[in-house]
Parts: structure tokens; C-alpha cells; sequence
């Protein structure tokens, strides 16, 4: 009972008469295994949509932003909307592998792979809007500073959207090195059990030499710790960033103090539902019931519904003070989301985001990975739609009546949007075909605490000499 | 079992009594009438007839004259009702000074320091007739000031008041989370923390009283309590139907008794559960925890806005319920902290060892980490759009309060961050304490920040009243949590967690 010991009341996290080989085999299997039929119809349908994204894409860049359906009035609309989506949905993977690793929750070793996998892959997406949503992405590389032939000419560093390239730059690399350095054993696993040549080199390249010595484990795990306190900061101040772009306007329903910790925790409660829906799906696909039990499913369950409450505690908030505040521009703001034309899309995102996740107080509903796997897609459908009304709803209406106007999107709007999610999958999907999607590294830390072998080993073994412990 | 050490005893009554004495010596100052107020202006320009004292005031005038080209842009949103009663009041202020500055500085470059006085003070008593109406304003302004040296002793009583109990609630929800995320290494502090709740009762019922007074027009820290203040503002008008007496007294009542009855039951469980044969009192208190958070999040926003931003009522911020949390609930986890190491010294917490301070500490840390991030969250968002409606909220502190209103961000930010970011560091008790100490001073300055501009003005200071309160709520919160520490084993024994907490190593 040293530094072993676990409570008897905490659940198994690794499910059956799994020893340490068995793990290895279990996370190896999809990578060192063929793609079945289904996992080509997949590949071939995400990589359609990725291609028609890059038609609509090169339409718009050819012809001109005109070609969507934002106008003068409302000038940001799919575009801020899907780019503050995909950040969203990215969040997650860092919550789970750096606040989760602070937290020492053990539960995260099982997803937090696939769940930085998801993060990296989502802020790709996310990164393509604020270029092709230029008019002239051509000249994108002028955010940067950089000294050039203009006398020097700068930029601008009070805006929003100039904080958005350093925050999203700086939070794909540092998630990129977060993620590859807890790969390094893995790849070394796979290195070490290829067979053919090619992957054996591959395996090889991508594992940077790891030989797992005393003192290389001693600086990875300082180095995750750091890392991941590092990514604490920035996951949240991400976001913050991104609600920037809003809150620092004077337009009502945008100005508001809540925005930065509100976009946070929709950012955590969109991000845990699609991990939930991607992994509902990868473990029962690649065999991992094992080790991505229902007790995940539940517990990010209970992240979505704490982070929902939060989300409904900051919309009731915002009502509220629209109210108090005696600001008509901030009250019509509000009355227009209510009851205006996109009366729908506010209810919409209302129902998905605040009602939806209540379900979750209850156990059995939360325990049911049918119903998990509905509310996460729900959950994601409510998310997408509350960017939607924050960005569209507060700039067809303000301050000027004579500039009301409405919002209508085109062909090549949605298409961009779809080319997106095709763009994930065919990340998502080749990922989870040659890299291991469980840590297995760290999985097999926990086992001898908090694996169901292990557990009744203990569980004998306390009984048995029972006098014996309570020494302690 | 714990015993309350006399000396420790001893030293809260002292505190007690001395703060006591500040506290009445402080409301015996206070100016009883408006003639004395104007009679304490008359003296400080009499004084300052000596050469370098009037060419200050001079000086000074100056400057405010200069603020109130400033203001003029506001003035306009102030007669529509949209600026806060601050401005218009300073407004007011800078037009008696304005007055006075003008002649001021027109005579201190001709006739001189001493000359510019007199003249400055013929403007200012209204014995010249072109000055006329700004008599009137005179009067305005002092019947102001005679409101906010009224208010000082009251806001002082009012501050500590809340901030020790909400260091209690902040203690609370802190338990109310390691009860709901089954933590496995706090359990040995459960006791602690359930001690330093039961200040929430006594605080609670203190906060109420100060409600109650306020609602009774004893004093008037909250303007729109006063009926000829809400008959002359349209925009508090507006308000009525969520400020009005009656409902907020009732809000109180429910968040405090809320927040007491959850204490209560979690405690009872908790004890139950040492004797308990199975988990059953356990599972009770996890459901208890977890309605509470449910409860408390909403409450404490709604309190926040009740309690703090309504001292202000022409100003709001969605994110205010948010940052006083932040604030209350890393200085609930630092008293946590504190009064572990305390306990530990004298020998009382067997199973409690560095690494569970190491954990307060990142928690102290991180937290205020947080508290950072929101402080800055609301001024920059303000800053940066400039809207009149809420940036004078920040003018004002900016003006007024300048080393508070930034020395806190060095107290609750800059120091903890510098001093606990060191893993050996954060297992000295030394340092914890010292650092404990840095950011209860800072979170009482940034309630003080809070509460002080609206209700005392530019007329703050930090003097026996303030003092004073602090040392009598430290002495109570000190009597209060040690007493109720003797009430119960300080282990809780048979919480099904408790052996992985007091096998805890990080």
C-alpha cells in the first residue's frame, strides 16, 4: 500500500484480464492490420467532400469573396462562424491531455491521443478561414511582422484578428510538439515490432531514436508537466483571443466582459462532444471497448453537461444584464435574437446547448452510449449555431435601421464548410490507420492500480491480510 | 481533538477589541452635519494660505480643470441619464473647482501665491456675485462630500464584512468541489475546510444586517435605496423591478440561507460518516456537493451583482459575478492553506505533509492565475472599446485609486506568480504563508477597489475605520473557525478516499 494504493470505491479504467502485452497488441492492431471496406467508403466519401471544398475554395480565391453570401452589412458570417467552430471543437485535446494531466486524472490516458489528434487536425481547418476569408489572401504573409522593402512597414498590433494569427500559430505548434513528444514511445513500440522494412524506417524516423532509459522518462514526464502547464494558459487564452475578435467591438450583442470565459467553456463543451462522438465510434471500430469504457463516456458526459451549465449560466447572464443595463441597443439586440428572423437559430442553439445537456444528471441516460452519441452531435449542431447567432444576429441589426439587413449563404459558403469536415476525417481517418490512438505508454502506468485484473488482485489480496494494512 | 490554544484565543479578542475601537473611533469622527464638512473645506483653504500649500491647491485645480475638458465629452450622455451618477458628480465637483482654478491661476502669475489664495477663497465662500451659481454648486459639492465622509465608516465595516465571508463560501465551494470530483488527496483537509465554513453563519448574518440598515436608509452605501435619488434617475428607474428593497433582501435571505443550509448538511454527513458502517453518508454528501455547485454558481453571480456591482448601479459587466469569485475563492483556498500549516505546527494534522500543501499552493497559483485573467478580461474589453457607459467605472479607479487599483494586480498576480511557479518553493511553509499573506492583502484591496469609488469617492483612505474593521473580522473569523475546530476530530476517518489521502505523495 505505498504509492500504489487506490482507493477501492474508483471504477477499473482498463476493462478485463489485460496484462502489459496485451496492450501493445491491443493499440498496434489497427496500424499493423489492412483497411476494411468500411474504413475505404469513409476515406472515399470525406475525401470527396475535402475535393469539393477545394473547388469551392479556388472559386472563391479565382473569382472573389463576392461569390458567398456575406454583404456589406453583415460582413463576417460562415466564415468567423466556422473558424471560431473548428477552434472550439480543438480546445478539447488540450483540455484533456494538459488541464486533465494538472488534474492527474488517470481517465485521460485513454483518449488523450485521439483527443490531440483532433485538436491539431480541427485548428488546420480552423486556420483556413482566416486566410481564404481575405480578399486578398495573397497577401496574407503582410500580418507578419517581418522587415521589409516598405520603409519597414508594420503591423498593427491592437487588433484582435492580428492576435488571432500569433495565438493560433503559437497553439498549433505548441500542440503539434505536445502531442509528437507523447508519441515517441509509441512510434518506438511500433518501430520495434515492424516486420517489413518500410515501416520499420518510418517507424523509425518518426521516433527520434527513443530507447526509454530511467533518464529519458524522468525529462518526458518533466517535459509533458511543463508543457502541459504551458498549455493550460494558452488553450484558455486562445479562445479569450478568439472571443476578442467580438468583445472589443462597440457592436451590442458583441460587447460584453463574459465573452472570454464563455467562449472557453462552449470551447471545452463543443470539444468533448465530438471527442465523444469520434471516439463512441473508434472504439467500437478499432476494438478498444477495453480501455475507452462507459466510465469515459460518462465522465466526459459529465464534462459536456458541468460545461453546459456554465455556457447557460453565462447566456442567462448576458440576458440579464442586457436588461439591467438600460442600453436600448443591447436590449433590441437581444429581443432580435429572441424574436427576430433567425428567431430559429437562436431557439436552436438554446435547446442543443442549455436544455440538451441536462439529460446528463441522469445516470442511466448518461451511461448509454447511444444517447451519449446523439447528445454529442446535438451538442455540436447547438455550438455551431450559437457562433452563428452571435456573429450574425448582432451585425444584421444595430444601431443604424436604414442598414438592417438579412443574411443569406451561398453554394460555395456551405461547400467550403463541408470541404472542411471532409479535410478532418481524411486527417482523422488516416490517423487512426498508422498511428497508435492509444498512449499506450501511459496506459500501461495505470495498470497496476486501475485495471480490472489488477483490482481484484488487490481486492484478494487486502482481504486476505487484512490486519496486515491496517498498519497504515 | 483540537484545542483552541488561549493564546490564539487571546490574540482574537485583543483583535476584537482594538478593532472595535477603530471602528467606533471611526464613525465618532465622521463629519455629523453639512456645515461641518463645509467647515473642514473652509479650514483645509485657511490652512493652506501659507505660500507652497496654496500654490498646491492651485496646482491641483489646474488639474481637475483639465480632467474636466474630458468630462465635457460625457456630459451630454450624462444629462440623457446613460452616465453613471460618478461622472456627473465629479462634474459637478470640477465645476466649483473649475471656478476656483480659473481665478486661481490667472492671479498666481501676476499677484502671486499668497493673493491667489484670497481670491480663490472670496470664489469659493460665493461672497462674489458673478459667482452665484457656482455657490449653489459649492453647496452641491460639499453636501457630496458630507455623503461620502458619512459613508467611510460604513463602507469600511461593509468591506471586511464581506470579504471574510466570502472567504468562508470560498472555502466552501472549494469542498463542495473535492466532494463532487471524489479528489483523493484533499480528504485529510476536510475538517479544515469544514471549520473555516462555519464563519459563513455568523458573516452571513452580519452581511445581512448591513443589507438591512442599508434598506432601512441607516446608511447609504447603495444610492439606489434612496427613494429621491431614484425619483430623479431614470436610468435606476429601469432597475427597480430587480433593485428594489424588498427583493433584494429576499434574494439575500435565500443565497445565504442556501449556501448555510448546504454547510450544515455537508458537515453533519461528513461527521455521520466516521461511525458509518457503509459509504451511504458519503454518497449523500457527493449528491449534496453537487446540487450546491449548481446552486452556488448561479447564487454567487446573482450575489456579486447584488451585493458588489450594485454599489455602482449605473454600471455593469456581464463578466462581474465571474471575477468576484475568482477573487474570493483563491483567497478561501489560501486561509485553507494557511490554517493547515498553522494546525500542522502545533502538531494537530498527522497525515497532512508537504505534498499536500504543494497542491494548496498550485491551487493558491493557479487560481490566481485566473483571477488575472478575468481582472484583465473585464478592464481591457473596457478599455479598449471606450464606451462612456462603462469606462468612467475604470476612469475613476484609474484616477482616484491609481496605486490600489494597480498594486493589487502586483499582490494578487505578479508576486504569487514570481514566488510559486518553484516546485521546492511551494513546499516551504514560509513561503506559502508569505505568499498567503500577499494575496489576502491584494483580494481585500480589490474588494476595497470595488466597493470604496462608489460609496466614499475620492475621499478613500485607509485609515482606523478601515484598519479597524479588517482587525475585529479577523479577530471573529479567527474565534469563529478555531471554536467550531473543537468540535469535531480533525481526520476524517472512515471517507472511503481518506487512506489515499493520507498516502498521498506527489
Amino acid at each position: 500500500m505505498s504509492s500504489h494504493y487506490e482507493a477501492p470505491i474508483r471504477k477499473p479504467l482498463i476493462i478485463g484480464d489485460k496484462n502489459y502485452h496485451d496492450v501493445t497488441v491491443d493499440v498496434a492492431r489497427p496500424v499493423e492490420g489492412r483497411a476494411n471496406k468500411q474504413w475505404w467508403i469513409a476515406f472515399s466519401i470525406a475525401t470527396a467532400a475535402f475535393l469539393w471544398g477545394v473547388a469551392c475554395v479556388a472559386y472563391t480565391v479565382g473569382t472573389g469573396i463576392g461569390t458567398w453570401g456575406s454583404n456589406k452589412t453583415v460582413g463576417w458570417a460562415w466564415d468567423i462562424t466556422n473558424f471560431v467552430w473548428w477552434v472550439g471543437i480543438g480546445h478539447a485535446g488540450t483540455l484533456i491531455s494538459a488541464v486533465l494531466l494538472l488534474f492527474r486524472q488517470k481517465w485521460r490516458m485513454a483518449i488523450n491521443r485521439s483527443a490531440e489528434a483532433m485538436t491539431i487536425f480541427s485548428v488546420i481547418q480552423a486556420a483556413m478561414f482566416p486566410v481564404f476569408h481575405m480578399g486578398r489572401p495573397w497577401l496574407a504573409y503582410w500580418v507578419m511582422p517581418i522587415p521589409n522593402q516598405f520603409g519597414s512597414l508594420w503591423v498593427n498590433f491592437n487588433s484582435p484578428l492580428l492576435w488571432d494569427v500569433f495565438a493560433i500559430s503559437t497553439y498549433l505548434s505548441v500542440s503539434l510538439v505536445f502531442w509528437w513528444t507523447g508519441l515517441l514511445p509509441d512510434f518506438a513500440m511500433l518501430r520495434d515490432r515492424a516486420i517489413t522494412p518500410f515501416t520499420k524506417r518510418v517507424y523509425s524516423i518518426l521516433s527520434f531514436g527513443w530507447s526509454g532509459r530511467a533518464k529519458d522518462w524522468q525529462r518526458f514526464e518533466e517535459v509533458s508537466l511543463v508543457l502541459a502547464g504551458l498549455a493550460t494558459p494558452l488553450v484558455l487564452s486562445v479562445h479569450t483571443i478568439v472571443s476578442f475578435d467580438f468583445a472589443t467591438s462597440v457592436i451590442p450583442g458583441w460587447h460584453t466582459t463574459i465573452l472570454p470565459p464563455y467562449f472557453v467553456a462552449g470551447a471545452i463543451f463543443s470539444g468533448f462532444a465530438m471527442v465523444n462522438t469520434l471516439l463512441i465510434i473508434m472504439r467500437k471500430v478499432s476494438n478498444l471497448e477495453a480501455y475507452i469504457t462507459v466510465q469515459h463516456i460518462e465522465l466526459m458526459n459529465i464534462v459536456v453537461m458541468i460545461t453546459g451549465s456554465i455556457v447557460g449560466v453565462a447566456y442567462i447572464t448576458e440576458l440579464f444584464v442586457a436588461w439591467y443595463s438600460g442600453v436600448e441597443y443591447e436590449q433590441y439586440a437581444f429581443l432580435n435574437r429572441a424574436t427576430g428572423p433567425y428567431w430559429w437559430s437562436y431557439w436552436l442553439m438554446m435547446t442543443c446547448n442549455v436544455i440538451s445537456p441536462q439529460v446528463m444528471w441522469f445516470k442511466k441516460i448518461r451511461t448509454s452510449i447511444t444517447v451519449s452519441f446523439i447528445i454529442s452531435i446535438v451538442v455540436n449542431v447547438g455550438m455551431w449555431f450559437e457562433r452563428f447567432v452571435i456573429i450574425v444576429t448582432s451585425l444584421h441589426r444595430d444601431y443604424l435601421p436604414s442598414s438592417w439587413t438579412m443574411f443569406q449563404p451561398t453554394f460555395v459558403d456551405a461547400g467550403f464548410y463541408i470541404g472542411t469536415i471532409g479535410f478532418f476525417f481524411v486527417l482523422f481517418l488516416l490517423y487512426s490507420r498508422s498511428f497508435p490512438v492509444i498512449a499506450q505508454a501511459e496506459v500501461k502506468s495505470i495498470m497496476k492500480t486501475s485495471s480490472e485484473k489488477y483490482k481484484k488482485l488487490h481486492e484478494a489480496h487486502d482481504n486476505h491480510s487484512h490486519s496486515e494494512n491496517n498498519h497504515h | 481533538m483540537y484545542t483552541f490554544s488561549s493564546k490564539l484565543k487571546t490574540l482574537a479578542f485583543v483583535l476584537m477589541v482594538v478593532g472595535a475601537l477603530g471602528i467606533g473611533y471611526s464613525f465618532f469622527t465622521a463629519p455629523k452635519s453639512a456645515e461641518e464638512v463645509e467647515a473642514i473645506i473652509n479650514a483645509e483653504h485657511a490652512h493652506g494660505g501659507h505660500g507652497e500649500a496654496a500654490h498646491e491647491e492651485a496646482h491641483d485645480a489646474v488639474e481637475v480643470h483639465a480632467v474636466h475638458d474630458e468630462h465635457a465629452a460625457h456630459a451630454e450622455a450624462a444629462h440623457e441619464g446613460h452616465d453613471t451618477a460618478a461622472v456627473a458628480e465629479t462634474e459637478a465637483t470640477a465645476d466649483t473647482v473649475t471656478a476656483v482654478a480659473e481665478v486661481a491661476t490667472e492671479h498666481a502669475s501676476t499677484t502671486g501665491h499668497e493673493e491667489s489664495h484670497a481670491e480663490a477663497a472670496v470664489a469659493h465662500e460665493g461672497h462674489d456675485a458673478d459667482a452665484h451659481a457656482e455657490h449653489e454648486a459649492h453647496k452641491e459639492h460639499v453636501e457630496h462630500v458630507y455623503h461620502q465622509l458619512q459613508n467611510k465608516p460604513w463602507a469600511a465595516v461593509y468591506v471586511a464584512a464581506l470579504f471574510f465571508m466570502l472567504i468562508a463560501l470560498g472555502a466552501l465551494a472549494f469542498y463542495a468541489i473535492q466532494n463532487a470530483a471524489q479528489a483523493g488527496w484533499s480528504p485529510v483537509l476536510f475538517r479544515v475546510m469544514e471549520g473555516i465554513s462555519a464563519y459563513l453563519i455568523p458573516g452571513a448574518i452580519i452581511v445581512l444586517i448591513l443589507l438591512v440598515l442599508g434598506v432601512a436608509q441607516v446608511h447609504h452605501l447603495f444610492i439606489w435605496m434612496d427613494p429621491e435619488v431614484v425619483a430623479k434617475d431614470h436610468l435606476i428607474q429601469g432597475k427597480t423591478g430587480f433593485l428594489n428593497g424588498p427583493f433584494f433582501l429576499f434574494r439575500a435571505v435565500v443565497f445565504m440561507g442556501g449556501w448555510i443550509l448546504y454547510r450544515q448538511i455537508a458537515v453533519k454527513n461528513s461527521l455521520a460518516q466516521d461511525n458509518a458502517t457503509d459509504n451511504s453518508f458519503y454518497k449523500k454528501n457527493f449528491k449534496a456537493s453537487a446540487a450546491f455547485l449548481v446552486f452556488f454558481i448561479v447564487t454567487e453571480s446573482i450575489s456579486s451583482w447584488d451585493w458588489i456591482m450594485s454599489v455602482d448601479p449605473h454600471w455593469y459587466s456581464t463578466l462581474f459575478g465571474w471575477y468576484v469569485f475568482a477573487s474570493f475563492f483563491v483567497s478561501g483556498i489560501t486561509v485553507i492553506a494557511m490554517v493547515t500549516l498553522y494546525l500542522k505546527s502545533r502538531g494537530y494534522l498527522e497525515y497532512v505533509n508537504t505534498s499536500h500543501i504543494h497542491d494548496l499552493a498550485k491551487f493558491m497559483f493557479g487560481i490566481s492565475v485566473f483571477w488575472t485573467y478575468l481582472w484583465f478580461s473585464q478592464f481591457m474589453l473596457m478599455w479598449y472599446a471606450d464606451i462612456p457607459e462603462e469606462v468612467v467605472y475604470f476612469k475613476m479607479r484609474i484616477e482616484n485609486y491609481n496605486l490600489p487599483f494597480f498594486g493589487m494586480v502586483a499582490m494578487n498576480f505578479v508576486f504569487p506568480v514570481l514566488i510559486l511557479v518553484n516546485t521546492d518553493f511551494k513546499r516551504l511553509s514560509w513561503i506559502v504563508v508569505m505568499a498567503g499573506i500577499v494575496i489576502l492583502t491584494g483580494h481585500y484591496i480589490d474588494f476595497f477597489n470595488m466597493i470604496m469609488p462608489a460609496t466614499v469617492g475620492d475621499q478613500w483612505f485607509i485609515g482606523a475605520g478601515e484598519i479597524g474593521a479588517v482587525l475585529f473580522f479577523l479577530g471573529l473569523f479567527i474565534l469563529v473557525i478555531f471554536s467550531a475546530l473543537t468540535k469535531a476530530p480533525l481526520l476524517a476517518k472512515r471517507n472511503p478516499l481518506i487512506e489515499e489521502s493520507k498516502h498521498f505523495h506527489y
